[in-house]
């Protein structure tokens, strides 16, 4: 028999459904896949019984001949920031350790009710905050990919690092990512694996534990186009328990895949051609454009003249916003409670707060309440939400122009860990070709590309209009077509 | 504009944040490293620009006007609400106390 952790959603969902291999046989090898791996850290908790237990209904569903869900046996990691029932969820900080969520979010359950069972929570960048997977109370990720000729641990991307990490490792054939300012497709990026961020509102927000509301998106990281589209899928739909939900079916992805770019114009946006960004990431770029240009793609020069100030301006949307959402750790209601001797209740918010969040944490927070403090938020944040409309003004017009726009993932390839962790800046600057997308809502993906001289993953990315994630996946699909990306993590762990 | 040590300090005491003095001199230099690099948004001609609320179009919605709507975000779920607090007793959430 083959090797079931090669496989990956469609071929575990179809393979279960025709009865070459049982549900439970697939758990058990990922069960013991994720046992083998823990020097990836990968996963915060595992849950093994989580899995057996949904593979078991799944073949028992198979043996009376009933409908099997379109994820029917398919085992998955799930980010540690979507609240699941009486399993630990952490959101990688202290202050939610042992936190026992008495629900399950809205995403979590659409995915169990589609037939996928649960590995383990999956280790990220604490509150999703980081973009290297170093700022984890449960300590690093490190990637499964090294550079050639090296042995140090390489960091998987953030804030989905777990996830990234799990999936190129082959110890899970999907994983939930979330994306705020890119923490889906840089690290699908830095991986060699797919990862979509769905239109803003696609998926639930219910029961994902806040950073910036109005940034938050959950989506799909799988190793093939495919895969993301039958996940995402399951994933979406309309939530009345989320004030922004989106009240709009959710289309046939999975059956409306195509390659075939006739017709369709591509939009190539000059301003994506930054200093500092890597020579061989530029070439994975120019490569990307004969791919879809062999798929039958018109490839068109665009503008998207605020670019350079997206970044910026995301720097102080997403920490104001978080400063509000993580009001909420208090040490009354839930988490961590940190009381010094005689100390009131001020002193403790204080003394629970210093203890349960990390640096990185503490340091949007201070950033956003300066930002939002009186004297400051209209040169700040009433300025950053004008530059956002001038963003996505930018946006609409290219889509005058347009059908989709390709541009690089990233402006570098995976780095060492600890290579970066001493520069706030630099760590930001990682996410200057994501933000953009992540500030006008849209539909955005990563697709694996090719290796570099290091031997190291690059990725693609592709943005949509709003609402055309089905643009998106058939654009990735032709640049996976063409990529041939087979290539492998070699095993160390 | 730059921030400095009494106004991070200040920032931190908002925040309900408690922050040493190494903290806080390692704090200082990192915000106004992140603050120097956000001016250049005062580059851009924002005048007549509107700040965004909404990131893509949506109504907003009222629920039935009825108890009880949506079971999971109903009430009657005390035990549940409790079950992660640090300290509950007779019911409440426990805290310091308050009033002297």
């Amino acid at each position: 028999m083959t090797d079931l952790t090669n496989l990956g959603v469609k071929a575990i969902r179809d393979g279960v459904a025709g009865g070459d291999f049982t549900a439970r046989e697939v758990a058990e090898a990922f069960n013991a896949a994720v046992a083998d791996a823990a020097d990836l850290n990968a996963f915060i908790v595992t849950t093994p019984d989580h899995a057996l237990a949904a593979a078991d209904a799944v073949d028992a569903k198979r043996a009376k001949g009933e409908d099997l869900g379109t994820m029917g046996g398919v085992p998955i990691g799930m980010k540690d920031l979507f609240a699941t029932k009486g399993v630990q969820t952490t959101a990688a900080s202290h202050i939610l350790e042992g936190f026992t969520p008495q629900y399950e979010s809205t995403v979590s359950q659409n995915l169990w009710d589609a037939g996928a069972g649960m590995l383990g929570k999956l280790n990220l960048d604490q509150f999703a905050m980081g973009s290297s997977n170093e700022t984890s109370y449960f300590g690093n990720v490190a990637s499964p990919w090294k550079k050639d000729g090296t042995n140090a641990a390489m960091s998987p991307g953030g804030s989905s690092g777990g996830s990234s990490s799990a999936v190129a490792a082959r110890i899970a054939p999907a994983a939930t990512g979330t994306d705020t300012g890119g923490s889906i497709r840089q690290p699908a990026a830095f991986t060699g694996i797919c990862g979509i961020k769905p239109t803003y509102g696609r998926c639930s927000r219910w029961g994902v534990v806040a950073f910036a509301s109005s940034l938050d998106q959950a989506g799909p990281m799988a190793r093939s186009v495919e895969d993301c589209a039958i996940m995402l899928e399951a994933m979406a739909g309309f939530d009345p328990k989320d004030a922004t939900s989106l009240k709009m079916d959710v289309p046939a992805w999975e059956a409306g895949l195509s390659a075939d770019l006739k017709g369709k114009k591509i939009g190539i946006p000059k301003e994506y051609r930054m200093d500092g960004t890597d020579e061989e990431i530029l070439k994975s770029w120019e490569q990307g454009k004969e791919w879809l240009r062999d798929a039958g793609a018109e490839i068109v020069d665009i503008s998207l003249p605020h670019t350079k100030y997206a970044l910026p301006a995301y720097y102080i949307i997403a920490p104001a916003e978080a400063s509000s959402n993580l009001a909420r750790y208090d040490g009354v209601r839930y988490g961590l409670r940190d009381l010094p001797d005689g100390a009131g209740l001020q002193d403790m918010y204080a003394a629970t707060r210093a203890a349960g969040f990390g640096d990185e944490v503490k340091r949007r927070v201070l950033i956003g309440t300066y930002v939002l403090s009186a004297g400051f938020y209209d040169a700040y944040y009433t300025q950053a939400q004008k530059i956002r409309t001038l963003v996505a003004q930018d946006f609409e017009e290219a889509w005058g122009e347009c059908d989709a726009i390709l541009a690089p993932t990233t402006p570098t390839a995976s780095f060492p860990l600890g290579s970066l962790d001493k520069d706030p800046l630099t760590m930001y600057l990682n996410d200057v070709f994501a933000v953009p997308a992540s500030l006008a809502g849209l539909p955005a993906m990563s697709v694996p590309a090719m290796l570099n001289g290091d031997g190291l993953p690059l990725g693609l990315q592709i943005v949509g209009k709003p609402f055309d994630e089905q643009g998106v996946l058939n654009a990735g699909l032709a640049i996976q077509q063409r990529a041939g990306f087979d290539a492998q993590p070699e095993k160390w762990w | 504009m730059s921030v400095t040590r009494e106004e991070v300090a200040r920032i931190a005491s908002l925040a309900r944040i408690k922050m040493g003095d190494a903290e806080l001199d390692r704090m200082v230099p990192e915000l106004n490293g992140i603050l120097d690099w956000v001016e250049q948004l005062g580059e851009v001609d924002t005048s007549g620009v509107e700040p965004m609320t909404a990131v893509i179009p949506n109504t907003l919605r009222l629920r039935d006007d009825v108890v009880d709507a949506i079971p999971e975000t109903a009430g009657g779920r005390r035990e549940d609400v409790l079950a992660n607090a640090p300290a509950a007793e007779h019911g409440f959430f426990g805290v310091p106390k308050v009033i002297e």
